[in-house]
């Protein structure tokens, strides 16, 4: 084969990049590729110019593109190879990457090791199955973010946003200073998925109207939409309440309702998929099923702070630099599992044999005061903390101590 | 006045009034919280982050912020400013792109490079 490379890193976002970098420290001689299928390198940063990145990785606020180019910076004097334009189209287990490239056509590449970190997408309109007609003006708040930011069109005047996510609170602002006219910010849900900032300093401070617990439940418009209907739910059940319909007239509505890791690949390679974060099974150095293979950042769970992304990678590229120069983890494979109230927690394994300090991540199912967090090893407490709230919207992490660790651990919330 | 706390998850809805001629903070659960209400009660400052207009650039935008946070009363007028601001590429981070936005004392610069084209 014509390329050969020691680690391959599939996509050159925020945690593509962290992951280059940190294989190149942790192997100086390794020979790495980083594949990214846009012009440019840095991902979705490039269009999140609102400030509030950066302040646990670097120490200080930063904006998206700020944040990715700390990054870009370091690449080329880390003799990273880097191929943009360049759309991967599946990979197989003896580490073969098969990919389109603008510069060179079709293209096979011999991997030691690859690194996943293609990201997420955005759930869209067909994922929720909203009644009406299907007129131009409905968005995903991030493809308006792309198309405010990057490409320079205002999506719309008058806007409804559906989702309180914090892309679509960001996008709410964005919009309310170019000029729009935000009418509503509709959530399904009795609390936001989003930060109390983006909701304090995007809403608020614009007078724009949150509502919880209700959902747009008709598009209006046949060219263009003209208005969307919007429902109050019953909180118990999420369906519409009958009689509690308000029109709002609008040509816009933006949708900012959950994000979904991006992984044809992966499942196209047989890697084993963890059904709740739609992403693969990993362990502590984040090495999926298929031995070389590692995973990091959105595309292995979805993150709130792009600065947990750089840390996770970080590992990621650690390990497959060691893999692909021969150093093989292994020992005895110990299961992580979630229970009454966590809804997952990552890494899914454990493989034993290391004395130092294990992160695991974790997000719980609802909203909860005063929760105490536990984690159990068969009869053993190795971990209990109270908190004073926890939400799904906030990523949650502690520090176990590995040596502890002598079977399988539950992660749970004693409520 | 009444707000809702951002220091943290917990969102606290904190209540600023005056006693005696003295600010007084009730609802709060930290010191931080305080902090922030007594801020946002006598002047609420915010970094401005926006787009302006690049001529011979990759895009038609670069992406800006003033370089420290300034008054929320004051952004609607920056960004009235910031609309009728035209940059030539290249433009580096860091650049100065307006000096002194509306009078703040704070300077707008650029969170981008864009190459000439």
């Amino acid at each position: 084969m014509e390329y050969r490379y020691d680690i391959v890193i599939i996509g050159g976002g925020p945690a593509g990049l962290a992951a280059a970098l940190s294989a190149r420290e942790t192997a100086p001689e390794a020979k790495i590729l980083m594949l990214e299928r846009d012009k440019k390198l840095g991902g979705i940063l490039q269009q999140c110019i609102h400030n509030g990145f950066g302040l646990h990785y670097f120490g200080q606020e930063l904006t998206g593109p700020e944040y990715a180019q700390r990054f870009i910076d370091q690449l080329e004097a880390a003799k990273i190879e880097v191929w943009t334009d360049t759309m991967v189209l599946d990979f197989s287990s003896e580490k073969v990457v098969d990919c389109v490239c603008a510069a060179r056509g079709y293209v096979q590449v011999q991997a030691g090791a690859i690194v996943l970190a293609m990201g997420c997408r955005e759930r869209t309109r067909g994922a929720l199955s909203i009644p009406g007609t299907r007129p131009a003006g409905i968005y995903t708040a991030g493809c308006a973010q792309r198309l405010n930011n990057i490409e320079g069109y205002l999506p719309g005047k008058k806007v409804v946003i559906l989702g309180s996510g914090d892309i679509g609170l960001i996008m709410a602002r964005r919009m309310t200073w170019e000029g729009a006219q935000v009418k509503l910010v509709a959530e399904i849900m009795p609390y936001s998925s989003g930060l109390n900032r983006n909701i304090v300093q995007c809403l608020v401070d614009n007078d724009i109207p949150l509502k919880f617990n209700h959902t747009v439940t008709a598009v209006h418009g046949q060219e263009r939409v003209t208005g969307v209907t919007v429902s109050e739910v019953d909180p118990a059940t999420r369906r519409p309440i009958a009689g509690t319909e308000e029109f709002y007239e609008c040509d816009t509505l933006l949708l900012s309702v959950g994000l979904i890791p991006e992984n044809e690949l992966t499942r196209g390679a047989g890697v084993e998929m963890d059904r709740i974060t739609n992403g693969a099974v990993v362990d502590q150095f984040r090495q999926t099923s298929m031995e070389g293979v590692f995973a990091c950042g959105n595309v292995l769970h979805v993150h709130d702070l792009v600065d947990n992304v750089s840390n996770e990678s970080a590992i990621a590229g650690a390990a497959a630099a060691r893999y692909a120069m021969g150093q093989k983890a292994a020992g005895q494979v110990y299961a992580v599992k979630a229970e009454n109230g966590v809804r997952y927690a990552l890494p899914q394994r454990i493989v034993a044999g290391d004395a130092g300090k294990l992160d695991v991540y974790f997000r719980v199912d609802a909203a909860y005061r005063n929760p105490s967090v536990q984690v159990l090893c068969g009869d053993k407490v190795l971990y209990s903390r109270k908190k004073q709230i926890m939400t799904p919207g906030e990523m949650e992490k502690m520090t176990l101590d590995q040596g502890l660790i002598t079977g399988d651990i539950t992660v749970r919330l004693d409520k | 006045m009444e707000l809702t706390c951002i220091v943290c998850p917990m969102g606290c809805r904190i209540t600023v009034e005056k006693v005696d001629g003295r600010l007084h903070v009730s609802g709060n659960t930290c010191k931080r919280g305080e902090k922030y209400a007594l801020q946002e009660s006598v002047c609420p400052m915010r970094t401005l982050t926006t787009l302006v207009r690049v001529r011979g650039g990759e895009g038609p935008l670069c992406p800006v912020k003033t370089r420290e946070a300034i008054p929320k009363a004051m952004l609607e007028e920056a960004l009235g400013v910031v609309k009728g601001v035209c940059v030539d590429a290249p433009v580096k981070i860091g650049d100065v792109v307006v000096k002194n936005i509306a009078g703040t004392g704070v300077d707008l610069v650029a969170t981008a490079n864009r190459e000439r084209r």
